[in-house]
């Protein structure tokens, strides 16, 4: 209703447009159900900037867009740094000391990834970032003031190419270059598939290690949004993770993001880098301003426990995160684990917790069948088998598609993973 | 007779315009009417290319004369009379079931790769298809190398990995065979790309070519490729080499325009006779500095003709008959062309061209034996060897836990 009167008192037909656009975009459904503000592409003017939307000023109405500064005040589900356990998670080889890496800066998703892209432009003079729409940003604003600092030969716009855009990195990687591409949709990722099953993979193992194109990183946003339906939901990572050759990574906040980017792009390997694009504005976290790295192929145990293992992957890890609390009221304690490569996949990890615990639930928004949920669970049934004290449980999306009404059922929220804690501790009691 | 039936062979779409039949029936003239030497010296000589090209979208073309020492083009003879004495030995270890798998044989096209590759520097990038036996030993190979490949022996260019269709060679910037029909032209836009991002300003670019049949030429991703490459004006060359039949489907039957060089739309193209090397040589010299000079892509088509069929499983006969490709050979044949202008030339006479070709045969069934003596590729370390990096030199060859052995227990790490 606010939205509303806004546009109709804006005097410009461009900005009625784009409240009109945003009001539909932010349906009642959401903000009743308080889902994240991730509008559609199109007009994004929640940014970091300080913004003055001449529409809400002249309408004397009480509404202001919201600040990224006033919305810090609100506790954030993907802020890890309340957690209480942090000293007694075992030490993971490489993984950056943050107590010692300096200042630090309360960034989202979005931003950490910019600051990600920046920092791996100045160091690299080679580094070079495409996809469509980066130089404005992009349709999440990743690419945001990119173009400024490194000019046009260095951040420019590609055509709506997919299969393009993967090739050309490809070809610019092998040829020594740091290519930093953008796919607009993890959706569209299908029409690159090609180039990135059949040429990127492999260039390194079919050239006898003469060429590679490690200096591939394709970035793209992923998972459910809120409203994002068919095409702008889905989390294609399992058919990447059937790939040798590639690395596919998906962090789970900012802070983490940050160093599995950079990591990304300055590995020697090419990489599918999958943000979850729920997180671009609702996960906020102190991130370091350093240069810092996070390893490939570690998972992280978020929280220690003693009970059940819970295996999980980027927007995933806060519904689990939230699972764990609930769990933890009554009584059961979770180790929580945060794949962060899915592959190479981190499995030592994995199976040492499950000896410990004895039982495993495996989590993601992908859906069942073939997810790569069914990977973990087929190599802890072997390693792990006379561990286990009850069946592994996978709680996961339908084997449907992502139906834009029934996004709320289709996702494996804390309650379906209580079940599942609740399955497997009445099982082993 | 024949000479109207192979003219619509060539050009059978076109061949309603007057044009591209009387060019067509000019690529014959050329190719083995005496008289195509204009004038010469003991080692130099000028060769006459009336009719070996057509332009589309230019104010400029190739010269209609191309000059060439007695070295160069007895070079060239020999590349090419190597390239097709390795074909027919592959041809024959194939049928002896020493080589298995695909095998797609260059045999007919020779001429493309050896002009080609007298145009270039070994600077320029040049990736292409599948069929790259021939283009891997232009850009620096060795017939062991390759047929070592084949045979999936150690002594390979890429150690038994890749076999046929797989050839690099990094100190020429070849790129390879690629084993998907017409993915090789979106990379080839990413060496394009690095050219122009590397170029030195006030100098001309390396150039970037992307080789490719009438088969792949109506592939979407080629069109994507054109179209960033026109719109960022990349020193690249799509070079289509229309041997008429992609795979068994011949140019009329899968192509509804077969004038492949003025598929760009807006970007410039030539027609080449892709049978005479002085032709190629000649035309891909313009196209390389007109390319080199900043002016954006352009389209090359290279008229040639395959011997054998698409693979090994294809016997070349079920498609076209057997008049068409005796009267190619008889015709139109890439090394008979050669040896007649060496011939004409005065720069060489029959019995010299017939000791040349003894020494290669017999250099090319040494370089065989030497292949099939080279051992076999040994599992370890070569199965997960080069999936991933060494991780910067850290690991070099450590085995990678997450790559599953056969059996599994050897796959364990804790």
């Amino acid at each position: 209703m606010i939205l509303r009167s806004a546009a109709m008192s804006s005097s410009s037909s461009r900005s009625a447009l784009s409240a009109l656009l945003r009001r539909n975009a932010l349906g009642r459904r959401q903000r009743r159900r308080h889902l994240p503000a991730v509008p559609l592409p199109l007009p994004l003017p929640l940014v970091l900037r300080s913004h003055s939307s001449a529409a809400a000023a002249s309408s004397g109405s009480a509404w202001q867009p919201r600040r990224l500064e006033e919305r810090r005040d609100r506790p954030r589900d993907c802020d890890y740094d309340h957690d209480h356990d942090r000293d007694r998670r075992p030490p993971i080889a490489d993984e950056p000391d943050y107590d010692t890496l300096g200042p630090t800066s309360r960034l989202n998703l979005f931003t950490a990834i910019n600051s990600a892209m920046r920092t791996a432009m100045r160091t690299d003079p080679s580094a070079i970032v495409f996809g469509e729409d980066v130089g404005f940003g992009g349709v999440f604003r990743c690419s945001q003031d990119l173009l400024e600092e490194f000019g046009r030969d260095r951040v420019f716009n590609t055509p709506l190419s997919e299969n393009g855009i993967a090739g050309m990195a490809v070809g610019y990687a092998s040829a020594g270059g740091t290519a930093i591409a953008e796919i607009q949709f993890a959706d569209y990722i299908f029409p690159a598939f090609d180039q990135i099953v059949n040429e990127m993979a492999k260039f390194r193992f079919r050239s006898g290690n003469q060429w590679n194109c490690g200096g591939v990183t394709l970035r793209t946003p992923c998972g459910a949004v809120g409203h994002g339906a068919l095409y702008h939901s889905q989390s294609p990572e399992a058919y990447l993770a059937h790939t040798p050759g590639i690395v596919v990574v998906m962090p789970r906040g900012p802070r983490c993001a940050k160093g599995l980017l950079l990591s990304s792009i300055r590995s020697k390997d090419p990489v599918v880098f999958l943000e979850p694009k729920i997180l671009y504005r609702s996960a906020v976290e102190e991130v370091p301003d350093a240069d810092y790295e996070i390893p490939l192929g570690k998972a992280e145990i978020v929280r220690t426990g003693s009970d059940v293992t819970i295996v999980g992957w980027g927007a995933q890890l806060r519904t689990l995160q939230a699972t764990c609390d609930l769990a933890a009221r009554e009584g059961v304690s979770c180790e929580l684990i945060d794949l962060r490569t899915i592959l190479p996949w981190d499995s030592e990890c994995v199976v040492s917790s499950v000896r410990k615990t004895g039982k495993l639930i495996v989590s993601h928004e992908a859906p069942l069948t073939c997810g790569f949920g069914a990977e973990v669970v087929a190599t802890l049934q072997q390693e792990c088998f006379f561990h286990l004290e009850a069946p592994i449980q996978r709680v996961c999306g339908y084997d449907t598609p992502f139906g834009l009404v029934f996004e709320q059922f289709y996702l494996p929220d804390e309650k379906k993973n209580l079940d599942a804690i609740r399955r497997v501790m009445d099982y082993s009691k | 007779m024949f000479a109207t039936k192979a003219a619509s062979l060539l050009l059978r779409r076109s061949a309603a315009s007057s044009s591209s039949s009387v060019a067509a029936v000019a690529f014959l003239r050329n190719g083995f009417a005496n008289g195509n030497v204009r004038s010469m010296s003991s080692n130099v000589g000028t060769f006459d290319l009336t009719g070996s090209f057509e332009t589309y979208g230019l104010d400029t073309a190739p010269k209609n004369s191309v000059e060439m020492t007695k070295e160069e083009l007895l070079k060239h003879f020999e590349l090419m009379y190597t390239m097709r004495r390795m074909e027919i030995t592959c041809d024959n270890e194939y049928k002896a079931r020493a080589i298995r798998g695909f095998c797609h044989l260059y045999d007919g096209q020779e001429a493309v790769a050896t002009g080609i590759n007298a145009a270039f520097e070994p600077e320029d990038s040049w990736i292409t298809s599948y069929r790259c036996h021939c283009v891997a030993l232009a850009r620096g190979g060795t017939v062991s190398s390759i047929l070592a490949e084949l045979f999936g022996n150690i002594g390979g260019a890429t150690e038994g990995k890749g076999g046929s269709m797989h050839f690099y060679n990094k100190a020429s910037n070849f790129y390879g065979g690629q084993g998907i029909v017409g993915a090789q032209v979106p990379v080839g836009l990413g060496l394009a790309f690095a050219n122009h991002y590397n170029a030195t300003p006030g100098k001309p670019m390396q150039v970037a070519i992307a080789c490719y049949g009438d088969g792949a030429a109506n592939q979407g991703q080629i069109w994507e490729s054109a179209n960033m490459a026109s719109l960022w004006n990349l020193p690249m060359i799509f070079c289509i080499e229309n041997n008429h039949y992609g795979m068994g489907t011949s140019q009329d039957r899968h192509s509804s325009h077969s004038d492949y060089y003025k598929m760009g739309n807006h970007i410039p193209g030539v027609r080449i006779d892709g049978m005479n090397v002085l032709a190629v040589k000649e035309g891909m010299r313009f196209v390389k500095e007109w390319v080199g000079a900043g002016n954006g892509p352009m389209y090359v088509e290279m008229m040639t003709y395959r011997y054998h069929g698409h693979s090994m499983s294809d016997p070349g006969t079920t498609y076209r008959n057997r008049e068409e490709i005796a009267l190619t050979r008889s015709t139109r044949d890439p090394i008979e062309l050669v040896k007649r202008t060496l011939i004409d030339a005065g720069f060489a006479d029959a019995e010299q061209i017939k000791d040349i070709e003894k020494v290669i045969r017999k250099e090319v069934a040494a370089e065989c034996k030497a292949a099939k003596a080279s051992p076999k590729t040994a599992i370890e370390p070569h199965l997960y060897e080069y999936v991933f990096s060494s991780n910067g030199g850290k690991k070099q060859n450590e085995f990678p836990p997450h790559i599953r052995m056969p059996d599994f227990a050897k796959s364990k790490w804790y």
